[in-house]
C-alpha cells in the first residue's frame, strides 16, 4: 500500500482490481481522477427520489397536520370567495337573498351542509389553540402532541355536533 | 501499531468463533420449525437507470436469522443476494449508518425487531423522499452540507486560558442535545423538509444549531439565531412531530426547534 501511494498509482491499482475478471477478456480503461466527478454527475442525474407519503406510516403527528392545512386553506376559500362574489355582485350575493335560498333548502341538506361548515371550523380553530400552546413553550413532547392532539380531535367533535345540530 | 494488529487478530478470531457458532446452530436447528417471512425491499440499481424502481421480494426462515431488520437484511445480502445494497456499521445505534424506512417509519434497522408474525410482510424502503444512489443507499451530501452550515463547534471569542467551566445547570441544557447521531431519520420523516429540502435546514441540522444556541460556553448565540432569522431555514417548521416520533435516540428535535422559535420571537 506504502509503495503504491509514493508512486500515486493507487486508485487506478483499486479501480483494476474491482473489475471482474471474465477470462482476462475485459478491456480495462485509465481516467484521470477528474473524470471520476464527471461519472457522479451523470449518475446523479439519473437517480430516483424515494418514495414518500405515499408509504410513511399514517400517524396522528402528520395527518393531522395536513388537516390543518387542508382545512385552512378550504375555509380561507369559502371567505375569500364569498366576499369576493359580494364585492363583484352585491344584489346577488346580499344577507336577504342568502338567508332566502337557505330557506327553500330542505331541511336534511342544511344540515349536510352545516357538518360541512362545522367540522372544519371546529378543528382548525381548536387546532389553532394546540398550536398557540406549542408556541409558548407547553406540550412539546410525543406524548403531549398526541395527547393534546386527540384532545383536539374529541372537542372538535363536540363542537361540530353543537354548531351542526343545536345552532 | 501494536494494539491495532492485536485488535485485528481479535476480531478475526470473534468472526471465526461466531461463524463455528452459526454452524453449530444450523446443525441444531433442524427441529426448529420454518417460520417464514417475506421482506419486500425497494430496489434500484445505477447501472441500469432506465429500470424504475421496484419492491423486490425474499423470504427468509426467522428462526436461522437474528432478531432485528439488519439482520435479516445481511443475511439476504450473504445467503441469497449478494447484490443488494445498504449502509450499515456499528449494529447497535450508535453509527447511524443503517437508517432507512422500515414498515413505514424511519429507523434505524439494527435496532429495529423484526415483526415475528409471519403472515405480514414487512416493507424497507429507503430514507423518504431523498435521491437514491442504490436500493437503500440515499444521497446525503445535502444534509451534511445543512449541518455543515450551522458551524456546528464552539465559538468563543475570549476562551479562557484553561479549563472551560460550566455549571451542571448549563451543562443539563446540553442533554437531549448533543445526543444526535446524524442518521437522518427525524429530517426525512418530515413533510416540509420533503418539499423544501433545498431551502428548509430540517429537524436534525437545526436541533444541532440549537444545541451551540443553548450552550453557555459559545457566545456566538447572537450570530447564530441571525442566519436561522428568515422564511426558510427554520420557520418551514409547521410542529408536525414526525421528527420527535421517530428519532431512534428517543431525542426530541421538535421541542429544541420550538425553542429556537421562542428564543427569536422574544429576542
Amino acid at each position: 500500500m506504502m509503495s503504491t501511494k509514493a508512486l500515486g498509482i493507487g486508485p487506478a491499482l483499486r479501480r483494476t482490481a474491482l473489475i471482474p475478471r471474465h477470462g482476462g477478456a475485459i478491456q480495462t480503461e485509465s481516467l484521470p481522477p477528474s473524470a471520476n466527478d464527471n461519472i457522479l454527475n451523470k449518475q446523479r442525474l439519473q437517480r430516483p427520489s424515494s418514495p414518500h407519503f405515499t408509504i410513511y406510516q399514517p400517524q396522528l403527528t402528520w395527518l393531522g397536520s395536513i388537516a390543518n392545512r387542508v382545512t385552512g386553506a378550504a375555509l380561507s376559500t369559502l371567505l375569500y370567495g364569498f366576499a369576493l362574489a359580494y364585492l363583484v355582485a352585491p344584489t346577488t350575493f346580499d344577507s336577504t337573498h342568502i338567508i332566502e335560498l337557505v330557506h327553500q333548502l330542505p331541511e336534511s341538506f342544511k344540515y349536510v351542509v352545516k357538518l360541512g361548515l362545522a367540522a372544519p371550523f371546529s378543528f382548525h380553530a381548536i387546532n389553532g389553540l394546540r398550536h398557540l400552546a406549542w408556541d409558548t413553550g407547553k406540550f412539546l413532547s410525543v406524548k403531549g402532541a398526541y395527547m393534546t392532539g386527540y384532545a383536539v380531535l374529541g372537542a372538535s367533535a363536540v363542537s361540530t355536533v353543537y354548531l351542526t345540530f343545536f345552532m | 501499531m501494536l494494539s491495532a494488529s492485536s485488535r485485528s487478530a481479535f476480531t478475526r478470531a470473534n468472526h471465526l468463533t461466531r461463524s463455528f457458532a452459526t454452524t453449530a446452530r444450523a446443525a441444531q436447528a433442524v427441529q426448529k420449525p420454518v417460520l417464514e417471512k417475506e421482506f419486500k425491499i425497494y430496489r434500484w440499481n445505477p447501472d441500469e437507470p432506465s429500470k424504475k424502481p421496484t419492491l423486490q421480494s425474499y423470504k427468509i426462515d426467522l428462526n436461522q436469522c437474528g432478531p432485528m431488520i439488519l439482520d435479516a437484511l445481511i443475511k439476504i445480502k450473504n445467503e441469497m443476494d449478494p447484490t443488494l445494497t445498504f449502509r450499515r456499521s456499528c449494529r447497535e445505534g450508535i453509527c447511524g449508518s443503517c437508517a432507512m424506512n422500515i414498515d413505514g417509519q424511519n429507523t434505524l434497522a439494527c435496532l429495529c425487531r423484526i415483526d415475528r408474525e409471519g403472515s405480514k410482510d414487512t416493507k424497507v424502503y429507503p430514507l423518504p423522499h431523498m435521491y437514491v444512489v442504490k436500493d437503500l443507499v440515499p444521497d446525503l451530501t445535502l444534509f451534511y452540507k445543512q449541518y455543515k452550515s450551522i458551524q456546528p463547534w464552539l465559538q468563543n471569542d475570549n476562551p479562557p486560558a484553561h479549563e472551560h467551566l460550566q455549571s451542571i445547570e448549563d451543562r443539563k441544557k446540553l442533554d437531549g442535545l448533543y445526543e444526535c447521531i446524524l442518521c437522518a431519520c427525524c429530517s426525512t420523516s418530515c413533510p416540509s423538509y420533503w418539499w423544501n429540502q433545498d431551502e428548509y435546514l430540517g429537524p436534525a441540522t437545526l436541533m444541532q444549531a440549537y444545541r451551540w444556541i443553548a450552550d453557555s460556553r459559545d457566545t456566538h448565540g447572537a450570530q447564530r439565531k441571525e442566519v436561522l432569522q428568515n422564511e426558510m431555514s427554520l420557520y418551514r417548521c409547521h410542529t408536525i412531530f414526525n421528527c420527535s416520533r421517530t428519532c431512534p435516540k428517543g431525542l426530541n428535535p421538535a421541542a429544541a426547534i420550538a425553542k429556537i422559535k421562542l428564543e427569536l420571537a422574544t429576542d
